[in-house]
């Protein structure tokens, strides 16, 4: 008799086991798509406040047409390719933060938009923006090493291959233009 | 582990008791989880908005000051948060901060106005970052739940010494079915007369080494959220710089604040009666961190510290994650210190229901809630205005 509650009790043990990782890897799933989710929402607010911005800018910076076609080039294509692959769209979003990142060096030359209470909040915005399109980027990374560590870990990897739980892929950034640092000329 | 050690301290406390009272053990431990049980329904009860009220913190909106409400949407997106924390203000010149909630989803974070003032964009975002992760670790659940263990302690520890007076002043009570007899009794007096005084001191030690280890472990996280432990690191030199008390803080709250409220410069070593690990220490050990992640404080820590580490285990990662570039203070749109001065000043008194008048003198006119007049004169130019 006592030998059938052992076995009993080993299964249950072995069962309450199974769930939890079972769910652990739910929801740490959840959490890479919910993430990639965010970042989706980052990018489509940056798509938002940009043409405010250059509009702004457009009345003080009278000389820096070219700088400010870029960007606004760049946003454009950036929202055609939203719904491409992934990689395209990292390429266009790449595009877009150096854009950005050179016409934010050019700004420190004119000092009455500096002084624009209304240019001052957009750029803040803007520059909120782009730091939680990195965290979101961030997060989404972290979330992906937690689910592969626990899909590819022992003992939990046994469960995620009996269950078809596969490992993710991580948001690499490898695009020279967004490595680039813009160049800024003193002449 | 030192929460265990301190639960521990309640059940024997409570088994001594019992043992001695009531020749009942059990007696004993039911009492001890009673009291604890009262305890912990009055403290779940109460809520964050005394704590909150207590401070005189105001609470903002998106609108009232951007660049906060931003600092804490990045730090909520970096570290995985799933609702958005309250915001609160508290308008107070000296620096500090902190974070409340039992709950992730029901937190709030509170700034005192002088810290808003003083740091820039990378030092508040650290600081945000350390409180984000108290929340995030549910550090003010474990210390809530520690102080509930702690008051449990003390207090069977009170009651029983008071009885333990009266009863040997009313004569002895003890009949002689204690079996064991005299010797038994008089080894449980004295295991329960040493417990009675001692379990205090030590539950009120380990609490306090339990808050020192939250606080270097939200250091840990802060670092990792932002990438960039000097952020942290230089808003902590800031904060050590200054030494203003912060009015409405008391040692109840002391430990949920990101500096001790009630520091004394000089410390060097890791004062046992201190809820805060020294500031230096946490300064030294952020700028050794060779990568930013938990692996790489806890390496730093273990060559400050010699010996054990102070992460858990399970958070300790095999792979260690690089800091980000350095980011330069002063850039495009950053404000510097006036700037940001003016800006908390102009937010504070919006709170406070102030309207402000711009006479075209210069001069900016405040005009308090309860003014009644429809005009007002610039005290500056004589130029009337209307409300």
């Amino acid at each position: 008799m006592l030998a059938v509650y052992i076995v009993i009790g080993i299964i249950v043990v072995l069962l309450i086991i199974f769930l939890a990782t079972y769910n652990s890897l739910v929801r740490l799933r959840n959490q890479v798509k919910n993430a990639w989710a965010q970042i989706d929402v980052q990018l489509k607010r940056r798509y938002d406040l940009i043409p405010n911005l250059v509009e702004t800018a457009k009345g003080y910076m009278k000389h820096e047409r070219e700088t400010l076609e870029a960007v606004t080039n760049a946003r454009n294509l950036a929202q055609q390719v939203a719904s491409a692959g992934a990689g395209e769209r990292a390429k266009a979003e790449g595009e877009l933060s150096s854009a950005l990142s050179r016409l934010l060096a050019v700004v420190e030359n004119y000092p009455d938009l500096k002084a624009n209470q209304n240019f001052l909040a957009l750029q803040e915005e803007l520059t909120s923006t782009e730091n939680k399109i990195s965290f979101s980027r961030q997060f989404y990374n972290d979330s992906v090493l937690k689910y592969n560590n626990q899909t590819q870990m022992f003992p939990s990897n046994i469960i995620a291959n009996m269950t078809g739980f596969k490992a993710s892929e991580f948001f690499e950034v490898t695009l020279a233009a967004e490595r680039e640092a813009p160049k800024v000329s003193f002449t | 582990m030192l929460t265990i050690s301190m639960g521990a301290l309640l059940i024997l406390i409570g088994y001594f008791l019992g043992l001695y009272f009531f020749d009942s053990a059990t007696a004993g431990l039911v009492i001890a989880l009673l009291v604890w049980a009262i305890l912990s329904l009055i403290g779940y009860f109460q809520g964050d908005s005394i704590l909150l009220s207590m401070s005189r913190a105001k609470k903002i909106r998106r609108d009232d000051h951007p660049r906060l409400y931003n600092v804490v949407e990045e730090m909520k997106i970096a570290s995985g948060l799933e609702k958005m924390p309250e915001i609160y203000i508290i308008d107070d010149p000296s620096l500090n901060a902190f974070a409340t909630g039992r709950d992730p989803n029901r937190a709030s974070v509170a700034i005192t106005s002088g810290l808003l003032q003083k740091l820039n964009r990378d030092e508040l975002q650290g600081v945000i970052a350390h409180e984000i992760s108290h929340i995030k670790n549910r550090d003010v659940l474990l210390m809530a739940m520690c102080s509930i263990l702690l008051g449990t302690i003390v207090i069977l520890a009170w009651y029983g010494s008071r009885f333990l007076i009266f009863g040997s002043v009313t004569g002895s009570r003890r009949s002689s079915s204690s079996g064991g007899g005299g010797g038994a009794q008089i080894i449980i007096l004295v295991v329960a007369l040493v417990f009675m005084i001692l379990a205090p001191i030590m539950a009120q030690f380990i609490y306090f080494a339990i808050s020192r280890k939250r606080e270097y472990l939200a250091d840990a996280s802060a670092a990792l959220y932002t990438r960039y432990p000097e952020g942290l690191a230089s808003a902590l030199e800031k904060l050590g710089a200054s030494t203003g008390q912060l009015k409405s803080a008391n040692k109840a709250t002391a430990p949920m604040y990101i500096v001790n409220p009630f520091r004394k410069k000089g410390l060097k070593a890791s004062d046992l009666s201190s809820t805060h690990p020294p500031l230096s220490e946490r300064i030294r050990i952020l700028r050794a961190m060779a990568g930013a992640s938990f692996n790489d404080y806890d390496q730093v820590y273990r060559q400050v510290h010699g010996g054990k580490g102070v992460i858990p285990a399970a958070s300790l990662a095999a792979e260690t994650v690089p800091i980000a570039t350095t980011k330069l203070e002063g850039e495009a749109g950053e404000p510097n210190e006036i700037q940001r001065v003016r800006e908390t000043s102009d937010v504070m008194w919006r709170l406070s229901k102030y309207h402000t008048i711009t006479c075209d003198c210069g001069a900016k006119l405040r005009v308090p809630p309860n003014f009644k007049e429809p005009q007002i004169k610039c005290p500056h130019c004589g130029r009337t205005h209307q409300i």
